[in-house]
C-alpha cells in the first residue's frame, strides 16, 4: 500500500502530458481529501483526549507529590496507588454512594422527565410558556443551585422545612445534617436539575413519532395505557437510550453539585469518586492516589460507552 | 500572587504594594487567586517556570510547597525576625528554616452578643462547664446559645483544635482521652440543644451569618469576620478568649493566617529584590496599617503593642494570639491528611456514633498515609 502511495506522489508532481484522468491520480486525490478532512479530529482528539488520558493513567502508576512539580520526576511505584486506594474503606464507600446516586438520579429524573414530556406533548393554552419555564433549572449554573438548595434546605431557617411546619408536618427534616438523609437530599436536588434535560429530548423524540399511529390505535380502540406501552415506548426506544447514557455520563462523575451541597460530608455520607479524585488530588495533593480513581470513574464510563455503542449499532442495522 | 479576592483586601494590598514598590523602585503587580486554589496553581507555575516572584499562602499550605523544594528562606534574603514573637517566626518555619513572613496572624475567640448576655443576667462563660450552662440558659425558640462550625473541610478542623489542644490533646494521637474529651464536649453541646443541628454542615462565614441574624447569642469565629459584623450597626458583640476545660487552664487557640513567601525561581536577583518587598511588607508600618484594615493582629511585636491601644476592644484576642498555636508545627506537610481523617471523625461523632470509635477510626486512616 506504501509503495503505490509514493509512486502515484511522484507521477502527481510531473505534469501528464495528457489531461486524460489517470484512475490512480484521482483515488490518490480522494484519499488524501478524506484524510485531510478527518486530520483536524484526530489532532484534537490526540491533543486532548488521548494525552491527558494516557498521562492520567500513567499518573496513577507513580509516586506523584508536589515536589514531582519542581524536580518533573515522579519515580513509578508499581500497584501502589492502586491498592492503597482499593484498601482505603473511604473508596468502597464512594463507589456505592456513586451507584446509589446515579442510579436513583437518573431514575427520578427520567420517569419525571417522561412522564413531563408526554404531558406537553398534548396541545393545550401556554403550554410553550409553561414548557420554558422548566427549562430554568437547566440554565441555572450548578454551583448556584447547590448554594441555593443549601439555604432551602437548612434544618433550622431553611425555606422547605419551615414550608412542611407550618403545614404542620415534620419541619424538623436534618436534609443535610444527618449521615443517613444527605445522599438522598443530594438525589432529590439533582433529580431537580436534570428534569429539564429528560424532558427536552424525550419530547423531541415524542414529536418524531408519527400521529397516524395514534389516529390509528384510538380507532382500534386501545386504552391509553395500552397505546402508550406499544406505540409510544417502542419508538421512543432509540431516544430513550441517548437520554440515559448521556445521563449516566453526567452523572457518575458529579462533583460540583456535592461540593457545593455538602462538601462529601456529614461524615463522608455523600462522598463519590468524584468528590474523592478531587479530595486526594487537590486537597492531599497526592495526585497518584487522586489519578487511581479518576482511571475508575474512565472505566466506568467506558463500560457504558460501549453498551451505548452496541445499542446505537443494532438500532442503525 | 495572593488570594485577596474580595474587594477590600485587594485594595489595601494594592495600597501597601504601592508604597514598597515606590520605596523600592520597583512595580509590583498583583494577582489574587481564590483561597483554595493558591497552592494548586502555584505548583502548575513550577512545572511551567512561570512563578510570581512573591506568593502568599496560607500558613497551614506553605510546609508543602517548602517541603517540596519551592521556597527561599528568608533569612539568606536579608529578613530580619528580630521583632517576631517565637510562635510566629516558627509558624511562618518548616524544618527550622525560616520561609514565610507573616503580616498579620489570627486566631479563633469567643464571640457574644452583649445584648443577649445583658438581659439574661449571665456573665461570659470561661470555662466549659460555665459555657456549657450559659450556651443552654440563651436557647430560646430559634435562638441557639451557640454557634460553631463543624463541617467538612478546614474550617471544622480551624475550630475544633482550640476544644482539642486546650484539653490537652493533640494532632499526633487523635484517639488519646483528651481529645475523645474536646469532642464528647461537642456532642454534649449539640445534645443540650444549644447548637444547632446543622452545625455540621456550616462554614465559618455561616456561623458568622447565623450570629448576625440572632440565630446565635455566643460564636466561635475570628477577626475576619470584624468587617462584616460592623456593617450591622444594631448588633453590640464583644469578644473573650475561648473557655477552657477547667479554671486556669491555658486556652490554646489555632494560628492562622497567611505568609508571605518567595518561590525558588532561580533568577537570583529577582529572589533579592522580592525578598526587600517581602521585608516592607510585613514591616512594622505596613503591618500595623494591614492590622488595623483587616482586623487582624500584627505578627511584630512592636507592632501589636502599637495595635493593641489603637484597638482595645480587640484585647482579649491578642492575648489568644498570643498562646495560639501553628497547626503544621508537628506535622508539616502531613497536616492535611490528618485534618481530613479529623472532620470526618466529628461529623461522624456529632450524628450520633460514638466519639471514642470515631477518633479511632480517624487515627487508623491518619497513620495508614490514606
Amino acid at each position: 500500500m506504501t509503495t503505490s502511495t509514493v509512486t502515484a506522489a511522484t507521477s502527481a508532481t510531473t505534469p501528464g502530458p495528457s489531461a486524460a484522468p489517470d484512475p490512480a491520480r484521482t483515488r490518490l486525490r480522494r484519499r488524501v481529501a478524506r484524510w485531510g478532512f478527518v486530520a483536524p479530529a484526530v489532532v484534537f482528539m490526540l491533543l486532548f483526549f488521548g494525552y491527558p488520558l494516557v498521562r492520567n493513567v500513567l499518573m496513577s502508576f507513580q509516586h506523584y507529590t508536589p515536589k514531582t512539580f519542581f524536580t518533573g520526576e515522579a519515580p513509578f511505584n508499581g500497584t501502589d496507588n492502586w491498592s492503597s486506594v482499593f484498601q482505603d474503606v473511604l473508596f468502597g464507600k464512594a463507589l456505592w454512594h456513586t451507584l446509589v446516586f446515579t442510579a436513583g438520579s437518573l431514575l427520578g429524573q427520567f420517569c419525571i422527565g417522561l412522564a413531563l414530556a408526554v404531558f406537553f406533548n398534548r396541545r393545550f393554552p401556554l403550554n410553550g410558556v409553561l414548557r420554558s419555564l422548566i427549562l430554568l433549572p437547566w440554565l441555572v449554573p450548578m454551583v448556584v443551585s447547590g448554594i441555593v438548595w443549601r439555604r432551602i434546605l437548612d434544618q433550622d431557617t431553611g425555606v422547605l422545612n419551615t414550608f412542611l411546619g407550618t403545614l404542620g408536618l415534620d419541619g424538623d427534616t436534618p436534609w443535610l445534617t444527618s449521615p443517613d438523609m444527605a445522599l438522598l437530599s443530594v438525589i432529590l436536588v439533582n433529580i431537580w436539575i436534570g428534569i429539564p434535560f429528560n424532558m427536552v429530548i424525550l419530547y423531541g423524540g415524542l414529536q418524531e413519532i408519527p400521529k397516524e399511529l395514534y389516529e390509528a390505535a384510538a380507532l382500534d380502540g386501545a386504552s391509553a395505557w395500552r397505546t402508550f406501552r406499544s406505540i409510544t415506548l417502542p419508538l421512543l426506544k432509540p431516544v430513550i437510550t441517548v437520554v440515559l447514557v448521556l445521563g449516566f455520563m453526567s452523572t457518575v462523575k458529579i462533583l460540583d453539585l456535592i461540593l457545593a451541597l455538602t462538601d462529601g460530608g456529614p461524615a463522608d455520607a455523600t462522598q463519590t469518586l468524584g468528590t474523592l479524585t478531587y479530595q486526594n488530588s487537590f486537597v492531599e495533593l497526592d495526585f497518584g492516589a487522586g489519578a487511581v480513581v479518576g482511571n475508575v470513574l474512565i472505566i466506568v464510563s467506558a463500560v457504558f460507552a460501549v453498551f451505548y455503542l452496541r445499542a446505537n449499532r443494532t438500532e442503525g442495522k | 500572587m495572593n488570594s485577596s479576592t474580595d474587594e477590600t483586601y485587594h485594595r489595601w494590598d494594592a495600597e501597601a504594594m504601592a508604597r514598597c514598590g515606590k520605596q523600592l523602585g520597583v512595580t509590583i503587580e498583583q494577582q489574587s487567586v481564590p483561597a483554595a486554589q493558591v497552592m494548586t496553581k502555584a505548583l502548575r507555575m513550577a512545572s511551567s517556570k512561570s512563578l510570581p516572584d512573591i506568593v502568599q499562602f496560607d500558613a497551614s499550605e506553605m510546609p508543602t510547597f517548602a517541603e517540596a523544594g519551592g521556597l527561599v528562606d528568608l533569612r539568606t534574603l536579608g529578613l530580619s525576625t528580630d521583632d517576631v514573637p517565637e510562635g510566629i517566626v516558627d509558624f511562618g518555619s518548616y524544618k527550622g528554616t525560616y520561609y514565610g513572613a507573616a503580616r498579620s496572624v489570627n486566631t479563633l475567640a469567643l464571640f457574644y452578643n452583649k445584648d443577649i448576655l445583658d438581659e439574661a443576667g449571665v456573665r461570659v462563660p470561661t470555662t466549659w462547664e460555665e459555657l456549657r450552662r450559659t450556651a443552654k440558659q440563651l436557647t430560646q425558640g430559634k435562638r441557639y446559645g451557640l454557634a460553631l462550625s463543624a463541617g467538612g473541610a478546614e474550617d471544622g478542623v480551624f475550630q475544633f483544635t482550640p476544644f482539642m489542644w486546650s484539653n490537652g490533646g493533640d494532632e499526633t494521637d487523635l484517639d488519646s482521652p483528651q481529645v475523645v474529651g474536646a469532642l464528647d464536649f461537642w456532642k454534649a453541646l449539640l445534645q443540650d440543644g444549644s447548637l444547632s443541628k446543622s452545625t455540621v454542615n456550616w462554614t465559618q462565614a455561616d456561623v458568622n451569618d447565623q450570629f448576625m441574624a440572632g440565630n446565635a447569642a455566643m460564636m466561635i469565629n475570628g477577626p475576619w469576620q470584624v468587617e462584616t459584623l460592623n456593617t450591622k450597626k444594631s448588633l453590640h458583640w464583644e469578644i473573650a478568649r475561648i473557655p477552657v476545660p477547667e479554671a486556669g487552664a491555658d486556652s490554646v487557640g489555632p494560628l492562622g493566617g497567611a505568609v508571605l513567601t518567595v518561590p525558588r525561581t532561580g533568577d537570583a536577583e529577582r529572589e533579592k529584590t522580592a525578598g526587600r518587598i517581602v521585608a516592607c511588607l510585613a514591616g512594622e508600618k505596613e503591618q500595623l496599617t494591614y492590622a488595623l484594615n483587616s482586623w487582624m493582629v500584627p505578627a511584630n511585636e512592636k507592632a501589636a503593642a502599637e495595635w493593641r491601644t489603637q484597638v482595645p476592644e480587640l484585647d482579649a484576642l491578642a492575648d489568644q494570639v498570643a498562646a495560639a498555636r501553628s497547626r503544621t508545627a508537628k506535622l508539616g506537610a502531613g497536616w492535611s491528611g490528618v485534618s481530613l481523617a479529623l472532620q470526618s471523625a466529628f461529623q461522624s461523632a456529632l450524628t450520633g456514633q460514638s466519639s471514642e470509635a470515631a477518633l479511632q477510626r480517624a487515627q487508623r486512616r491518619a497513620t495508614s498515609g490514606n
